[in-house]
């Protein structure tokens, strides 16, 4: 395979495997910032039992974190040169801008947060909570306004072929930056939603019934009934400011091969990019149109506008399906959860094996999401400005290829250890907390 | 003249290159001890190997990200050379980023792993700081010699594998000294003489095999009249060298007194020795290929990070001593409750 294709490959995993963590910690932060406070509040004791099971698995995911999050950061110079040369004026002090007031923030309180609950007045450990929740969520902040401003630059202009800033504010907020960031946190909360919902299932499976468990679950299932509406909302906007700014993502999101008044919505299709047509297409008439233009005969431009400059139309168009696949599932399991919190019932077994079942029910929206995102955007890297075969490194193919296969091994052993040792981390709770309150029936 | 420089903002790219060299140094002292601390670990028991490891689990994170720091910098500044550095180094560097992987993670999962697996997770802590260092080392070597190519210039960067490596040890080593008691301090002391000779040692075969693969460095070095202000540089070396010797003969003193001072003095080593390199190929970024000047990115971006960093630096500074001083005193076990 040539350098090229191997490097996006390597890149696409190496930021598929980090953002698995990030999209854990940004929400998980937060939530644990809750429970410290409904600690505060309350001093009901199971706050705190909450907090510290949810702290292990927040720092493993931290770490996890950090040291994916330490590979991005040497992949621009070793695999995409041409990328820095571009648009380094841009970029540069974005990342900059992360490192300085995101990522030492995070590390340096992390410390506090996980290691000085007895050390430190409380309001000082609270702090340190909050200041690391706080710190993730720059950290996704100045990374998104990157990410977005390479789908849709703004407040810059082009000097000898390479970006130079005129207006920074332009640049951070750019057109699809607020959708993007919006999208991204929610994300996080639903991801970390159904974790802690996964989880603690488990352990009422295993017969675990301690209050933090049931307190947990509401919790859990809570944020993500309330979340997931909004996600929704969030998303069909996202999808409007698509349709301004890269309506060939877009088409091909839709497979939509010719612009047409009435575009319908297309439930199921296998797109055929060399006939130009989708098999088997299943579609609601005119839905396409009213959600993307909000007229149920509007016009939607197809991919017979960008000939040579669209994205691959099936990646697209199936992980767009997935994403919202996953997100309905999300849906109808959260809001099922409401009636039984409700009612004031103990879930039935079946619903708690089904919570289990998609503990990381959140990764798979997220990646989905993100290759609709970023497949969506080939074949350029920044749109309109650089394409990413402009970008590539002079490493040869031999050398890439060996370090992918060493990343892929890593991660596929790393994600094994990971998922392992939180259901580990789930029982040995369950097994302590089991004991010491005998609550067993 | 100097009005010329700041308006032309031509003092930009001389700025970066120092806060690049700054972080640079800060990585190499701070995570110094941290990945020495790892590569130590393989020599301690059980519960030692466990107050080794809590005496660094509140820091390394901080640690590592001057590295993300000095990295995201030089790619900002001086996106050229960072280009040409990191394609030239592709392959150490995607060790050293595995090797940061599996160190990284360790911390956490040898804690949270049923105990039969414990030993695998303390083994990829050891393995993981070791291909840390050594392809740290190695990558300085390569890169001091402008990457050149053969045999003897491989050596060369072999060498500084093992300076690089036996540096970070001693510094694992005095911070034990300084955050530990009883046996483990004895022990820390035992392991800081060893690292301090193989340290010399490594510099030694550095500066013998330099010659043969590029004159550049020692035409640099003995051209007059720096050599005598120079000289200084590897003289106080060795004395500090002869200073810690004795001191670790001496130590531990009753009440604990001095324990900090083998670690001051391994900064300082660390400090002279930075700062020799660096004087070696200044002007350039990239040693006899590219240079400060040369490489640099616009002036309005540089300002604004540079703002950025004036800000933020101040207030970095202030919370680092304040994790710092929460955790002052002798390391005891980590645990979140
Ligand atoms: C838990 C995760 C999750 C869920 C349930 C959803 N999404 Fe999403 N989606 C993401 C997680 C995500 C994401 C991973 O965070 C992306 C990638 C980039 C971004 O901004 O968000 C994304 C991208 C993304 C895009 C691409 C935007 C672009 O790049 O131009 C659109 C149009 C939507 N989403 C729309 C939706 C809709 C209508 C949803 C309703 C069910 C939905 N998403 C559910
Ligand atoms: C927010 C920061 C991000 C930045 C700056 C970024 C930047 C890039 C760059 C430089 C490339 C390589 C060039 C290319 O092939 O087009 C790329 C491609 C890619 N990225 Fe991202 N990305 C980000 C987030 C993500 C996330 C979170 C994911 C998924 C989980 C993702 C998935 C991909 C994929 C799958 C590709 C390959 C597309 C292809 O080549 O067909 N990206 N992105
Ligand atoms: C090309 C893209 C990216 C680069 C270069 C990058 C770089 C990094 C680095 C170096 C760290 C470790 C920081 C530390 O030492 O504490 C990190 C962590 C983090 N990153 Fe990324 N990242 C990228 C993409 C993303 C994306 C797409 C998101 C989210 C939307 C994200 C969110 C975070 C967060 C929240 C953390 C801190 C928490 C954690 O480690 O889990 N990053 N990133």
């Amino acid at each position: 395979m040539d350098p090229l294709t191997l490097s996006r490959i390597q890149f696409a995993a190496n930021i598929s495997f980090h953002i698995l963590f990030p999209s854990i910690t940004i929400g998980l932060g937060w939530l644990l910032v809750f429970f410290k406070l409904r600690f505060l509040a309350t001093r009901a004791p199971h706050w705190m039992e909450l907090y510290f099971f949810f702290t292990k698995i927040f720092a493993l995911s931290f770490s996890l974190g950090v040291v994916s999050g330490v590979t991005m950061s040497f992949q621009f110079g070793t695999n995409w040169p041409g990328y820095m040369n571009t648009v380094g004026n841009i970029a540069g002090p974005l990342l900059a801008y992360e490192v300085l007031n995101a990522f030492f923030l995070e590390a340096t309180f992390l410390g506090i947060m996980l290691f000085a609950f007895r050390r430190v007045k409380p309001w000082v450990h609270t702090g340190a909570t909050i200041l690391v929740a706080f710190g993730t969520t720059m950290s996704a902040f100045w990374i998104l306004a990157l990410n977005s401003w390479m789908h849709t630059p703004a407040g810059y202009t082009m000097i000898d072929g390479v970006a130079h800033a005129v207006d920074w504010v332009a640049i951070v907020f750019n057109p699809s930056m607020p959708y993007r960031f919006a999208h991204t946190l929610l994300a996080s909360g639903l991801t970390v939603a159904f974790l802690t919902a996964g989880l603690l299932a488990y352990r009422a499976l295993r017969g675990d019934r301690g209050a933090a468990v049931a307190t947990g679950l509401r919790c859990a299932i809570t944020l993500g009934a309330v979340l997931l509406p909004l996600q929704v909302l969030v998303g069909d906007l996202h999808g409007v400011n698509t349709r301004d700014y890269q309506p060939q993502k877009l088409a091909a999101m839709e497979a939509l091969w010719e612009s047409t008044h009435g575009a319908p919505m297309t439930l199921f299709a296998l797109p055929d990019e060399t006939t130009r047509t989708s098999r088997y297409a299943l579609e609601i008439p005119k839905l396409g149109s009213l959600l993307i233009t909000r007229d149920p005969n509007g016009y939607v431009q197809g991919l017979n506008e960008f000939p040579g400059l669209h994205p691959p139309v099936a990646p697209v168009f199936w992980s767009f399906r997935v994403m919202i696949g996953t997100g309905l599932a999300m849906g109808l399991v959260s809001w099922a959860g409401l009636v039984w919190l409700w009612r004031r019932r103990d879930f039935p077994r079946l619903y708690s094996r089904i919570l289990v079942a998609m503990t990381f029910s959140g990764w798979v929206a997220t990646l989905s999401g993100w290759y609709v995102t970023e497949i969506g955007r080939q074949p350029w890297l920044v749109q309109g400005v650089l394409k990413a075969r402009d970008a590539v490194s002079a490493v040869p193919g031999t050398q890439v290829a060996t370090t992918l296969a060493a990343y892929l091994l890593a991660y596929v052993g790393l994600l094994a250890a990971y998922i392992a040792s939180l259901f580990y981390l789930a029982r040995k709770e369950s097994d302590s907390s089991g004991a010491t309150k005998g609550a067993h029936p | 003249m100097i009005h010329d420089l700041v308006q032309s903002g031509q003092w930009l790219p001389f700025a970066f290159a120092l806060l690049i060299g700054v972080s640079m140094l800060l990585y190499a002292i701070l995570d110094g001890y941290d990945l020495g601390v790892g590569l130590l670990s393989r020599f301690a028991r059980g519960a030692e190997r466990d107050r080794m490891i809590a005496s660094i689990g509140p820091f390394w994170d901080a640690n590592e990200t001057w590295l993300v720091l000095g990295v995201g910098l030089l790619l900002v500044a001086f996106p050229r050379a960072h280009g040409d550095i990191l394609t030239h180094l592709y392959l150490p560097v995607s060790g050293m980023i595995l090797g940061l992987i599996f160190r990284g993670v360790s911390f956490d999962f040898r804690k949270k792993v049923p105990p039969d697996q414990q030993p695998r997770w303390n083994a990829a802590f050891f393995w993981g700081s070791l291909i840390v260092t050594l392809s740290q080392g190695y990558m300085v070597g390569r890169f001091m010699i402008g990457f050149q190519e053969g045999v003897a210039s491989q050596l060369y960067a072999v060498c500084f594998a093992l300076l690089v490596t036996s540096g970070y040890a001693l510094m694992g080593s005095c911070w034990l000294i300084l955050k530990c008691e009883h046996d483990l301090q004895r022990r820390a002391i035992r392991w800081a003489r060893i690292a301090i000779w193989l340290m010399a040692l490594g510099a030694v075969l550095t500066s013998l095999t330099a010659p043969f693969v590029n004159t550049r460095i020692y035409d640099r070095m003995l051209a007059f009249p720096e050599v005598t202000l120079l000289l200084a540089l590897p003289l106080v070396s060795v004395m500090l060298t002869v200073i810690m010797h004795v001191l670790l003969g001496a130590l531990p003193l009753p009440g604990d007194r001095l324990a900090w001072l083998p670690f001051a003095l391994a900064v300082m080593i660390f400090v002279l020795g930075f700062v020799g390199l660096v004087y070696s190929f200044y002007p350039y970024i990239i040693p006899g290929r590219l240079r400060i000047v040369d490489a640099a990115s616009a002036p309005e971006s540089l300002r604004l990070i540079l703002w950025g960093t004036a800000v933020v630096m101040p207030v970095l500074a202030g919370y680092t001593v304040f994790a710092y001083r929460v955790f002052k005193g002798k390391a005891h076990d980590l645990s979140y409750d």
